[in-house]
């Protein structure tokens, strides 16, 4: 909604009063009936902002509050102190666990961005019947609706040394003998990650490109422009909202992972959240609190970096 | 998943140009990368008795869908299911109601809603095994014994919730909202109009968000872990299988979870159809 309606809405007196109006004076004039508009908006918007209030805030601020404390094998003793913060952030393994997880972010960011979008437009701007436009979303979404740990197994008898790939390879005498780098190695690592986030590059993307007008680009056209053009200077910014979002999801899905890292590198690399849990199965909590905080003030602003270019609010809250 | 698309018509003439026949290769391309390791656990689900969790395939047999079933083996499957289907059910109906709400109050703008919305982000963002740990924390704190229905259910709803916000955004954002308006000037209540107006016709919506908490929620595991209490979900027992064993079992279940998947998408999409072909009834009569 651009700027004049949001102000339509404004004059409105509430979502919920509005349906008095045609019943009469007696409705619109009793105090008890006019509930105030922000009101009712926090009756809505209430019970999901006070979950994740309980459940994610208070949890977040208990991490910071644990951060500061000392601890030993016995217990926890509330403190102020950055023991817990210097011991990690001087830590050679703690920069190199963060540099390993921020190479995968971006090479698997890179993939599924380009992976993502041309599907995405493959399906909105190629495909032109909208049953067949469903029926394709669905055999991409499918193996989503498959738990996380049978997809990142299920490349396991696919790539292994024995397994289906190089079967195929052999067989079609392209390889003599099977390669090893598949399986337990980064290339697994990235090849699983790509598997299992794509569709969220997908989705976000498909959803912008579904509101640009097709008309826009046969102007784009008839003006002159290349294919490249139309591309780079009318469709890409028009998509920019769910590029950000599917970034900002595959980013932050790649920096929270523990389980294809651990599965799938062979114990080759770590990850930083591998590296946190190691010392929650140890009851460290305040140094796992300090790693806690580093890695979501960490995330917290790459993503808002990502907001930043992309007002996300403005345009998915319309 | 709501997406539109052009909707020019075209006429038999109109050439494909050749980018749509390079983004259908690398469309199939991708459908290969995506279902080619899937069939292959599908195949291997119905390894012989003496096989193993590779190729070759020594015989075919439905051993290791057996031994899902039977209990105390390794773990209990059928069990852990069952709190899986109960845990994924109860989530999919709250974040539905809590989601679908706070989508309509969004939809204008109210004090705090800047910071519920980035609470929301945060929420979603938020490295998944650090929520579970933060709950099962809290709840060491206070003394409490986490639960399926307590801890593991909060750990999930901070995942679906502000999925199904994020979804139902995009679902208001295409509704016309005239006909709330006509239903005003026809004289409806508040409530008639969100019942016989509103609803209905964010409905297609509101069922994608519904299966998809759903589905989130029964395949969720880095959330759940830390929050658990002393019983499992399935993708927990799942986990705790992988580093005991290696057998086709692994593959049975996965085999399985997939038509549970399967079966529930098809419901849906049966409930869907019927719901438009009603609809278009309507329309016409």
């Amino acid at each position: 909604m651009s700027a004049s309606a949001s102000w339509r809405t404004k004059g409105r007196a509430s979502w919920f009063a509005f349906g008095s109006r045609r019943r009469g004076v007696d409705g619109m004039g009793s105090p008890a009936m006019r509930i105030p508009s922000w009101l009712v908006s926090w009756l809505q918007v209430g019970p999901l902002a006070s979950i994740l209030i309980v459940l994610f805030a208070l949890p977040t601020f208990l991490f910071l509050v644990v951060s500061f404390f000392d601890y030993d094998r016995v217990g926890l003793y509330p403190a102020f102190m950055f023991d817990n913060y210097r011991d990690l952030l001087t830590t050679p393994s703690t920069l190199r666990v963060y540099i390993s997880s921020l190479k995968f972010a971006a090479i698997v960011w890179a993939i599924t961005l380009f992976l993502g979008f041309n599907i995405a437009y493959f399906l909105i701007f190629h495909v032109r019947s909208a049953t067949i436009r469903t029926v394709l979303f669905l055999l991409c979404a499918i193996p989503f609706w498959t738990s996380g740990i049978i997809r990142t197994i299920a490349w396991i008898p696919f790539l292994g040394r024995n397994g289906a790939f190089n079967t195929i390879l052999q067989d079609m005498h392209i390889t003599s003998q099977p390669l090893e780098f598949l399986l337990f190695s980064d290339f697994a690592v990235v090849v699983t990650y790509v598997h299992l986030f794509t569709l969220l590059m997908v989705g976000p993307i498909a959803n912008s490109l579904s509101k640009i007008d097709p008309a826009l680009m046969e102007a784009a056209r008839d003006a002159g422009a290349s294919r490249w053009r139309t591309m780079v200077d009318v469709v890409i910014p028009l998509s920019k909202t769910g590029i950000a979002l599917g970034s900002i999801l595959v980013f932050t899905q790649v920096m929270g992972d523990y389980f294809v890292v651990k599965q799938m590198s062979g114990g080759q690399s770590a990850s930083i959240v591998s590296m946190l849990s190691t010392e929650i199965q140890a009851m460290q909590y305040p140094p796992a609190s300090a790693n806690a905080m580093v890695l979501v003030i960490f995330v917290a602003v790459m993503v808002a970096f990502m907001m930043k270019v992309v007002d996300v609010r403005k345009e998915l809250v319309k | 998943m709501m997406v539109g698309g052009s909707s020019r018509s075209y006429g038999p003439s109109d050439a494909r140009p050749w980018t749509f026949y390079a983004l259908a290769f690398l469309f199939g391309a991708y459908l290969m990368f995506l279902y080619g390791p899937m069939f292959v656990i599908y195949v291997l689900s119905f390894q012989g008795p003496n096989g193993g969790v590779t190729f070759p395939m020594v015989g075919v047999s439905l051993d290791w869908f057996r031994d899902v079933f039977k209990k105390g083996m390794m773990a209990n499957i059928p069990a852990s299911f069952t709190r899986s289907m109960q845990l994924a059910a109860l989530v999919s109906a709250m974040t539905v109601v809590f989601s679908v709400a706070a989508a309509l109050a969004f939809r204008r703008r109210f004090p705090g809603s800047g910071v519920v919305f980035y609470f929301a982000v945060a929420s979603l963002v938020m490295p998944s095994l650090l929520v579970g740990f933060g709950i099962g924390f809290g709840f060491q704190v206070l003394g409490w014994q986490t639960g399926l229905f307590t801890s593991a259910l909060g750990a999930q709803l901070t995942w679906t919730l502000p999925f199904g916000l994020f979804a139902m955004f995009a679902v208001v954002n295409r509704f016309n909202r005239s006909y709330e308006e006509a239903a005003n000037d026809l004289g409806a209540s508040s409530w008639q109009r969100l019942r016989y107006v509103t609803l209905p016709i964010l409905m297609p919506g509101i069922i994608g968000v519904a299966m998809g908490a759903f589905t989130l929620s029964y395949d969720e595991y880095a959330r759940t872990t830390l929050a658990i209490g002393r019983e499992n979900t399935l993708p927990l027992e799942i986990y705790a299988l992988i580093s005991s064993a290696t057998s086709p079992v692994l593959f049975a279940i996965g085999t399985l979870t997939t038509s549970v998947s399967f079966l529930i998408i098809g419901i849906t999409l049966i409930v869907v159809w019927r719901m438009q072909k009603r609809r278009a009834l309507i329309k016409t009569a």
